[in-house]
């Protein structure tokens, strides 16, 4: 490649800003027909990660798929970007991913090695999770666009779902917040170089060690935090298990530079339709715009959401710690009622007791 | 008045040519930026704001929208102190107006570590009384800190009843991040009061240090 390749010009809208708007989405997906089978463990009703098929009293199999155009102008970047995200999906239902196939879009003008550049980075994080890449598809298109679709195993008994929290349990969340904001403004080209490093990292880092480490301890609750933001997957989480959610946002870790780049209106327009989309069940209180904006924040391969019972949550700060993740954790809020009429979130500055 | 077009642009282009545009105008006047959907017309009025000038919008049409932003002599001045700075990569452009940094750069990576709510050896009641004057030093700074660390006694100066509260909220509120030991707090039994900031652990600690560029102890 004689001169460096920037992959985000092809692309409108990168990484998980890329998905269809919740709001279209449910309205397309209700005419759906429904499918049932007593072995589906998990399927789509719940708006959770993937589909869970059981198979015998001890294995149920993971099957989900994943992916978006470019959110990173570095080829192999972009690889190990996409593939982060789509294993993520394993790890939110509590499996470990066992195989995987490549998705691919590309132009026929472009130099294929930026495409080896690509996959090559995408096996080298199936490749860390564990699990094998066996081929997979590809066809020619003017936007590049890269994922996996990829195939995990769990306990029947020990799947994570994005329903089930209870009153009084934390909700851990395990990476910081802000990619999609940082992501925009390296396209403005106003990110500053620390800020877009950290973002790569944390885009980067597999959800493999979150996941390990909070098979040790009660999860109520899990999913991971992506296109919606952490407000849309927790108006999911809270609607699904007739839940009130408070999230207190100066607990929250947000990356550098983002809440920076937001009060610049450095904003991808899914935190807008994020909004519009949890705005029936949000009450945002006294807390600053900004925040309403960072926590809709489409984030692309974010952290796991774990809902925890209280008395077991500061262990599981304390494990992930330990377990040195190479991202910030942090505590987002707390159940505060399940059972509830009216399922909804509220942003206050600090949550009681944290 | 300058006319910003930016129908047909996507984000983050609106707000890039009304950074430029506000650059350009180089004092106190109007800006008219033209744009064709909602995202762009919320990003353009933020940018405006940050600027510390003001916007409104109005929609034209279908597709069809207009922020006219009025920028007064004080933010003429701000914008001017902010641009002074180097122009590569945009850097101060990610700096917030009102951080009162030009070319700020050269002070990230500042983090001041507060081990104690004395600040050195020696009389125990003017150790309080310096370590406070030390906060509030802080927050007259041109270049700000990036984060400031709280632990072991330190920790006592983050939760209610401090007198540095309002300086740290004053800090904080210009982008100063502001961690407190969890450990420590726990320690202290003053978890519950905590009342600026968040809670840190070793690991962070340990890892924000080795990432400075520098750090400084009171």
């Amino acid at each position: 490649m004689q001169e460096k390749i920037k992959l985000t010009r092809f692309a409108k809208h990168g990484g998980c800003a890329a998905k269809i708007g919740p709001d279209t989405l449910s309205k397309v997906l209700g005419r759906l027909p429904k499918f049932s089978d007593p072995d589906l463990l998990v399927g789509f009703e719940t708006s959770d990660d993937a589909a869970v098929y059981k198979i015998s009293d001890d294995t149920a199999v993971i099957q989900t798929l994943d992916f978006f155009t470019p959110v990173v102008d570095d080829p192999y970047t972009f690889g190990q970007v996409a593939a982060t995200n789509a294993l993520s999906d394993v790890y939110a239902m509590g499996g470990e991913p066992k195989i995987a196939l490549n998705i691919v879009c590309f132009p026929e003008n472009v130099d294929p090695d930026v495409l080896g550049e690509i996959l090559r980075g995408g096996a080298d994080k199936v490749r860390e999770a564990g699990a094998v890449l066996v081929g997979g598809h590809s066809i020619q298109d003017d936007v590049p666009k890269y994922g996996l679709s990829v195939t995990g195993l769990v306990h029947p008994d020990h799947i994570y779902k994005n329903f089930g929290c209870q009153e009084g349990d934390i909700l851990i969340l395990t990476k910081q917040l802000g990619s999609g904001i940082i992501n925009t403004a390296v396209k403005a080209e106003m990110a500053s170089e620390e800020a877009e490093q950290e973002a790569i990292r944390v885009m980067t880092t597999l959800n493999k060690k979150a996941k390990e480490t909070a098979q040790d301890f009660t999860v109520h609750a899990c999913t991971d935090v992506t296109g919606f933001g952490l407000l849309g997957h927790c108006s999911e989480m809270a609607e699904a298990s007739r839940a009130v959610i408070e999230i207190g946002v100066d607990g929250i870790a947000f990356m550098t530079g983002a809440k920076e780049y937001a009060e610049m209106g450095l904003i991808p327009g899914g935190a807008y339709r994020n909004q519009r989309h949890v705005s029936g069940m949000l009450d945002a209180g006294g807390v600053d715009e900004v925040y309403v904006d960072l926590l809709s924040d489409p984030q692309t391969s974010g952290g796991l959401l774990f809902a925890v019972p209280e008395q077991e949550a500061d262990g599981m700060l304390r494990a992930l710690a330990k377990a040195d993740l190479g991202t910030e954790v942090s505590v987002v809020g707390r159940v505060v009622e399940s059972n509830a009429d009216h399922p909804c979130i509220r942003l206050l500055r600090k949550v009681d007791g944290r | 008045m300058i006319t910003v077009n930016a129908m047909g642009d996507i984000c983050p282009i609106p707000v890039v040519k009304t950074k430029k545009a506000l650059n350009e105008l180089d004092g106190p006047g109007e800006i008219e930026v033209l744009v064709d959907n909602e995202t762009a017309v919320k990003n353009v009025t933020k940018m405006a704001k940050s600027s510390g000038a003001s916007a409104e919008s109005e929609q034209l049409g279908e597709r069809q929208y207009r922020v006219l932003i009025t920028v007064g002599e004080a933010a003429a001045a701000q914008m001017k102190k902010s641009q002074s700075g180097s122009e590569d990569r945009g850097q101060d452009a990610a700096q917030p107006a009102g951080n009162g940094a030009d070319g700020c750069r050269t002070c990230v990576g500042t983090v001041v570590a507060v081990g104690s709510d004395r600040m050195g050896e020696g009389s125990e009641e003017l150790g309080r009384i310096l370590i406070k004057s030390f906060i509030f030093a802080l927050t007259q700074l041109d270049d700000l800190p990036d984060k400031i660390l709280f632990y072991n006694g330190g920790a006592k100066l983050t939760v209610e009843g401090s007198e540095s509260l309002e300086d740290l909220k004053v800090l904080e509120e210009q982008g100063v991040e502001i961690m407190t030991c969890g450990t420590c707090l726990d320690y202290y039994g003053i978890k519950d009061r905590l009342a600026i900031g968040g809670v840190t652990n070793m690991y962070s600690i340990v890892e924000t240090l080795q990432n400075a560029m520098s750090v400084i102890r009171p």
